[in-house]
């Protein structure tokens, strides 16, 4: 699936938070290139900072030093309107908590970023129903999320962030919360997905088998160190 | 966010923890209703003071007298410094003051004492002739039976203190017949020959005079009024039994200054004690008096007193306002916990707004306009309270009177610009108690809230 190019380029990035005296260095100046389309799992213990990771290429946080460049935009000095409109618009974002908003229906958890991105009210109720039936929930939208499966919030919250048509697909940990069948038809469902022209997915985990059996490419991350790149298998 | 998503959420996101929202709406609203009942209770106060100073004439009048008048009579003499010679107060003098800009109608005051016989027994009052613009004034609001049917008509509209002492059931007075004695004047010219003089005083040498003569008329009862509208000041004592200005003007009763005229004798017209000039409204008074005083005669208006009256209501106002603000106040602080709350307890849902593209601005606004609602909603129940609890005020006060045989009164008047003022300014308070609460959300790190449990 990938087609060689770069989605996003992580160029000697660093994040450190200051505790105290101490300095943690989550991310420790760490380069990787993505080229666009490709799976990546990223993977590492608690605490590696892989998150942390995934959190500087969703925009959500700044690096400390070195810069974020996702389809040519460097996130590390745009303004924060700009980041929004990013996060708005390029990536979409699945969490190992699934963080649908429990008194929202499907329907309305899901034109939430429709909303935030000013899409005609006229085009929202398709693209909703559009998502919905891609994750196989066509029939549950006015269904809360408390009603709903562990694997069908997931699927939900996929939904979600696929509804914006994004490039890029970052999930943290999504299967942490789902036992193993049904982890394993949500990265099948994520395959599903790499296969929209160049849409690129970055998976935090620390399910090396699933990694190993989904993902174009494995990285492994260490004390804030991108310990291997992971070549693309 | 386009305004209807961001009101679509907002909503649903006060109905989410409607209790709170809830109490807290309250709050605004007790405060607002306070507002609403001490202001609604100082301008019904205000309108009531005015209305009832409005109805004796006194704000709108200015009362002429011939400066000549106050010669002689135990007090200092005119100063020097004034160049006009004193005039009399004549039908002249009378056409040239109706001529000034911005009056309404002048009118001499006629009062004379009367015996009035009613069911053959004899009762002394005073009479005082009505112009019939007083109709309008105000003072015949609610008066029993009805106003005189012509200006020439003879009847007579009794002050309810006077018919209840000729009948307690002062209703059953009305289309009932009464008759008026009073002294007629009857001129004796100086020249028997000059047949026209018809005033107390007359030629251009030799003072006349008029022998006193009773006279008797009957008068037909149409009304029965509970204030006093021919009280005041420029008279001579309340009128308790009204007629006609025209009529009383013809029956050339006997007046006050009758006496006083005659030794003068000094014009062969007739003269008025004293004149009512009526100016379109109270902003013209000032003006209106300094150009008769220029003319010549005294005059004289309540205009001071009625400025410090204006005077006293602001301020009273004014304090009853800020006790009232200080109930908005505590409601103030109640909005600012309830968003405070909101945001630790929603710290997760705007991580996620976040995460989804949620701009700062976004997050801002969104409490921004619960905040607004919250003081709209507040505002508007706020209103209605108050404006029930100014209700129950004139209730308890009305029942209290009534109970007194006083007339009933209004204490409490909720005007448009209170209703706009206090909707506008619960919300102008909520926003601002939303403005920190507001940043604060915004300024959340989304990847600090979406950690957060």
């Amino acid at each position: 699936m990938p087609n060689g190019q770069p989605a996003i380029r992580l160029d000697h990035i660093s994040r450190h938070y200051t505790m105290g005296e101490a300095v943690i260095r989550a991310v420790d100046d760490v380069s990787l290139d993505l080229p666009s389309g490709e799976f990546l799992a990223l993977l590492g213990s608690s605490g590696s900072g892989k998150s942390t990771l995934l959190n500087l290429i969703a925009g959500l946080d700044r690096p400390t030093s070195g810069a974020v460049i996702a389809h040519g935009q460097d996130l590390s000095t745009v303004s924060s309107l700009e980041l929004a409109r990013y996060r708005r618009q390029t990536v979409g974002m699945v969490f190992q908590s699934f963080n649908l908003l429990p008194r929202m229906t499907l329907e309305e958890n899901v034109e939430l970023p429709l909303r935030l991105a000013e899409v005609d009210r006229s085009d929202r109720a398709a693209r909703v129903h559009e998502a919905l039936e891609r994750v196989g929930l066509g029939k549950r939208i006015t269904h809360r999320p408390g009603e709903l499966s562990g694997g069908e919030q997931q699927r939900a919250a996929i939904a979600r962030a696929l509804v914006n048509r994004p490039k890029i697909l970052l999930a943290d940990e999504p299967t942490g919360n789902l036992d193993s069948a049904t982890g394993e038809s949500i990265l099948m469902l994520l395959k599903e997905i790499q296969k929209n022209p160049g849409m690129t997915i970055v998976m935090v985990t620390h399910e090396r088998p699933l990694a190993e059996r989904f993902a174009d490419r494995l990285a492994v991350m260490g004390d804030g160190k991108l310990l291997s790149n992971g070549a693309a298998r | 966010m386009k305004p209807r998503d961001l009101s679509d959420l907002a909503l649903r996101n006060l109905r989410e923890a409607i209790l709170r929202n809830s109490l807290t709406t309250l709050g605004i609203a007790v405060g607002v209703a306070s507002l609403v009942a001490m202001l609604s209770l100082g301008v019904g106060l205000q309108q009531l003071a005015s209305k009832r100073l409005s109805q004796s004439g006194l704000f709108d009048s200015v009362f002429v007298t011939p400066r000549v008048n106050l010669r002689g009579m135990g007090r200092a003499a005119m100063p020097p410094s004034s160049d006009q010679a004193p005039r009399l107060l004549d039908e002249s003098a009378r056409q040239e003051i109706s001529r000034l800009p911005n009056v309404v109608e002048v009118y001499p005051q006629v009062r004379f004492f009367t015996e009035v016989r009613f069911d053959g027994k004899p009762f002394a009052t005073m009479v005082a002739g009505m112009p019939a613009s007083s109709k309008a004034s105000g003072s015949f609001d609610g008066m029993q039976g009805s106003f005189f049917s012509g200006d020439a008509a003879y009847e007579t509209i009794l002050q309810s203190e006077f018919a209840k002492e000729l009948n307690a059931q002062t209703s059953t007075l009305i289309g009932k017949d009464l008759v008026l004695r009073y002294a007629e004047r009857q001129s004796i010219p100086p020249n028997p020959m000059d047949s026209k003089a018809t005033s107390a005083s007359n030629s251009e040498s030799l003072p006349g005079g008029f022998s006193v003569v009773p006279k008797e008329m009957r008068l037909r009862i149409v009304g029965v009024v509970d204030t006093e509208p021919a009280s005041g000041f420029g008279g001579y004592g309340n009128g308790r039994l009204l007629i006609p200005l025209q009529v009383a003007m013809t029956l050339r009763a006997a007046q006050v200054n009758d006496l006083r005229d005659i030794v003068r004798g000094t014009s062969s017209a007739p003269t008025f004690a004293s004149l009512t000039v009526r100016a379109k409204g109270p902003a013209y008074v000032e003006a209106l008096e300094a150009s008769v005083k220029n003319m010549g005669f005294g005059a004289f208006s309540l205009l001071d007193a009625s400025k410090s009256l204006a005077t006293f209501f602001r301020v009273l106002d004014m304090l009853l306002g800020i006790f009232s603000s200080l109930a908005l106040f505590v409601a103030t602080l109640g909005i600012v916990n309830t968003l405070v709350m909101a945001i630790l307890e929603r710290r997760r849902e705007i991580g996620v707004l976040k995460a989804l593209g949620a701009s700062d601005r976004d997050v801002k606004q969104l409490f921004f306009f619960e905040a607004g609602v919250m003081g709209l909603f507040g505002g508007i129940f706020g209103l209605f309270l108050g404006w029930l609890i100014g209700r129950a005020l004139n209730f308890g006060t009305n029942f209290y009177l009534h109970r007194r045989d006083l007339p009933s009164v209004d204490i409490s008047s909720v005007p448009w610009w209170l209703v706009l003022f206090s909707i506008g300014f619960a919300v102008l308070v909520s926003l601002v108690a939303g403005l920190y609460p507001a940043s604060r959300a915004a300024r959340l790190n989304p990847v600090e809230a979406l950690r957060y449990e």
